[in-house]
């Protein structure tokens, strides 16, 4: 047999297809604790879990935001979380036609004898905490797994390593009824050129689906979340026209046609910085037998976190903020996103973060 | 590098409507061919079976490209005219066949890896300017108990994609060709199954070898059960209808969409069987991002053959059946073929078991 057929194929195949939905993407709101908390405190607030469940429910409840997303991922505590009216955030989003999703690794830890490359943990007694998420309403789950770009990187252990870890993550989600999304990160930090990314990028996709494949993994009950081709941080910009076709070459060149859609990173990108991109992604004339949407953290709440500020009286306008974001990263997987227009503040600021770290 | 012309050349063979006549048997092989329809085996009937084929009035128009053994791509017609000339004139791409046969892996079952890569280098740019602009090399697996092994797996994909980038590297669009053989007692599903593996053990050798996809086109044996193996039940309606299911699907997740076109081997298929088969394929509603089209010799040459019986009063009908073939095989790649073409000509199995060329 080659590829998984067990018990959820067609619920795997029927979710991952209606993730990637056209005109809709996903929010990821996964952030965990520590990592949530670094946001929460860029505003001034406390990082207890009544904010956390604030801001979450901010996100959730934003009027008219919802149509937008395919997909939300959620960071453990949330999953189990509700409204303050004692609504549970999973009814919230199933009722909005919004699949939860879950983040199951446990982050990153470093390779020894190499200069600082890493490798994602999490395997352990992954099954049950699947199985458990499952019977918590998720439908999909995350893992991201980091590479980097240097003189000598990503060396082939950290290409192995990483392809193989998302590999075995990919095959127990399925086995217990998670559409995986597949996220080998390549951290834009550095000063090489487009070129040198895309080369990279081409190569550690290659070596996600051989690992994809040797896994027996179900390619349609599948999604891929990866980095869009551009230079390094340290290196000039360059047009959204390029990045879009050295992204959707990238992909022509490694991702098989049965993979139903690939929701993109925003690694750092403005908010509108990532939804250009992504616009010119789907305005762009080629072979593209996937869809092409948005799996973003930062670039979809950015300048709604500056609205709320913490303060209850801002919760519409910070609502507002993240209804125009989605509104138009949905346009941007239509290719008809306008572009900028009366920008929220916060939304075309650069929201890198040298070596980040979730 | 060819850049630009790789992929110019890859693209045009694979347009819609056109696919590849594989006339490169060698000298051996074409024998056994002649033998069978009691032809001796000498350059001039070689060279006569091939012009018979080449100028088959209107048949090129439903060709892109036609593989050539070494000596046939520098015979002329008997006017004198050169066959690469003729070919070219007709808008078809000269292609050449490259490998020097299989050698038996030791260890295995009598699974083999491909040779031919010495002087390789010289010998495509010595192609080249003969008027070649493709070249096909041909890697053998099979199914078995224990078969295909990793080491053959990887014998042969490591050996395709080395073969790939230096015909790139001399401006000849590499043709990839992985045959899984279907000899064997296996389902359809085991099938599938072993091509799904080496589909995939190929196009990350291809990636690793820094070959340009775009440049290259794919020649895969369809997904079908073994020849041993009872055909497809009728029960699934039309058997065309699921072989074309699990070959669409293996190369699905497999191909990426950078290829341009995948052009099937007939393996023993019978001429219309391969044709049904391909049609049914370009019937079906998914996702394609390539085109399906053939590369046939024995599914295109079989009745031809037969008609010609080596005699030159048989040489314009013949060629009506050559044209036949090459006509139903392009209405195929646009989904539309009825079938008939041939009757019970074509209808013949050709099968044989343990086939070497």
């Amino acid at each position: 047999m080659t590829a998984y057929r067990g018990k959820y194929a067609d619920e795997l195949i029927a979710n991952a297809a209606y993730i990637g939905t056209p005109g809709k993407g996903i929010l990821a709101a996964d952030e965990s604790t520590g990592t949530i908390g670094k946001r929460l405190s860029s505003i001034n607030v406390e990082n207890v879990e009544t904010n956390r469940r604030i801001l979450r429910e901010l996100l959730f409840t934003a009027p008219g935001a919802l149509q937008y997303l395919s997909g939300v991922i959620l960071f453990e505590e949330t999953l189990y979380q509700k409204t303050a009216a004692g609504k549970p955030f999973v009814d919230v989003l199933n009722e909005g036609g919004v699949l939860p999703g879950i983040k199951v690794d446990k982050g990153t830890v470093e390779l020894a004898g190499t200069n600082g490359e890493t490798t994602t943990q999490g395997l352990d007694g992954l099954a049950q905490r699947c199985q458990k998420y499952y019977e918590a309403g998720a439908r999909f789950a995350k893992w991201r797994a980091v590479l980097k770009i240097g003189p000598n990187e990503p060396s082939q252990l950290a290409i192995n390593e990483n392809a193989n870890g998302l590999a075995r993550y990919a095959i127990i989600c399925q086995e217990n009824g998670l559409v995986p999304i597949v996220e080998p990160e390549i951290l834009v930090d550095g000063s090489h050129d487009i070129n040198k990314c895309a080369d990279v990028t081409e190569r550690v996709l290659a070596a996600c689906y051989k690992a994809l494949n040797d896994h027996h993994v179900l390619l349609e009950g599948t999604l891929l979340k990866p980095n869009m081709v551009t230079p390094g941080s340290d290196s000039a910009k360059v047009a959204p026209e390029v990045i879009a076709e050295y992204t959707v070459r990238a992909l022509q060149r490694t991702m098989p046609p049965a993979v139903p859609a690939v929701v993109f990173l925003s690694g750092g990108q403005s908010e509108e910085e990532a939804t250009v991109n992504l616009n010119a992604m789907n305005k762009l004339k080629t072979k593209k037998p996937w869809t092409l949407s948005f799996s973003f953290g930062r670039a979809l709440q950015q300048s709604t976190l500056k609205a709320w500020s913490g303060k209850d009286e801002n919760i519409p306008k910070a609502q507002a903020a993240l209804l125009k974001r989605c509104k138009a990263n949905s346009e941007a997987t239509l290719g008809t996103y306008l572009g900028g227009g009366d920008l929220s503040e916060g939304a075309s600021e650069s929201l890198h973060v040298k070596d980040y770290k979730y | 590098m060819h850049v630009d012309e790789l992929i110019k050349n890859a693209k045009f063979i694979a347009t819609p409507g056109k696919g590849i006549l594989a006339a490169d048997e060698s000298t051996g092989t074409i024998g056994k061919r002649l033998a069978s329809i009691n032809v001796e085996n000498i350059e001039s009937n070689r060279q006569a079976l091939r012009e018979l084929l080449f100028t088959s009035p209107s048949a090129l128009s439903y060709l892109s490209g036609v593989i050539l053994f070494e000596e046939t791509l520098y015979q002329k017609t008997s006017d004198g005219k050169p066959f690469v000339d003729v070919l070219q004139e007709n808008d078809v791409v000269p292609g050449i066949k490259v490998d020097k046969g299989t050698v038996d892996i030791a260890g295995t079952n009598g699974e083999t890896t491909t040779q031919g890569f010495d002087s390789l280098g010289a010998r495509c740019a010595q192609f080249y300017k003969a008027g070649a602009r493709f070249a096909k090399w041909r890697s053998v697996l099979k199914i078995g108990p224990d078969e295909p092994s990793e080491l053959s797996i990887q014998q042969n994909a490591q050996g395709l994609a080395r073969y790939a980038i230096i015909c790139q590297e001399n401006g000849l669009v590499p043709i990839v060709e992985p045959e899984i053989l279907t000899d064997g007692g296996h389902d359809i599903k085991k099938c599938a199954a072993a091509t799904e593996t080496v589909l995939a053990a190929v196009y990350k050798a291809l990636n690793d070898h820094h070959v340009l996809l775009e440049g290259t086109l794919l020649k895969p044996n369809m997904v079908t059960p073994g020849s041993d193996s009872p055909k497809v039940r009728i029960e699934f309606n039309d058997p065309a209808e699921v072989i074309a299911e699990y070959t669409v699907t293996a190369l699905r997740r497999t191909v990426p969409p950078a290829v341009p076109g995948i052009v099937f081997l007939s393996g023993g298929q019978s001429e219309e069987e391969a044709t049904l088969n391909l049609s049914a394929m370009n019937k079906l509603e998914v996702l394609k991002p390539w085109t399906l089209s053939f590369s046939f010799g024995r599914a295109l040459q079989q009745s031809t053959l037969k008609t010609w019986a080596g005699k030159k009063e048989n040489v314009e009908k013949a060629q009506a059946v050559f044209l036949a073939r090459c006509k139903a095989n392009s209405e195929a790649t646009l989904g539309k073929y009825g079938g008939g073409a041939g009757g019970d000509l074509a209808a013949q199995s050709l099968y044989e078991k343990g086939y070497k060329y």
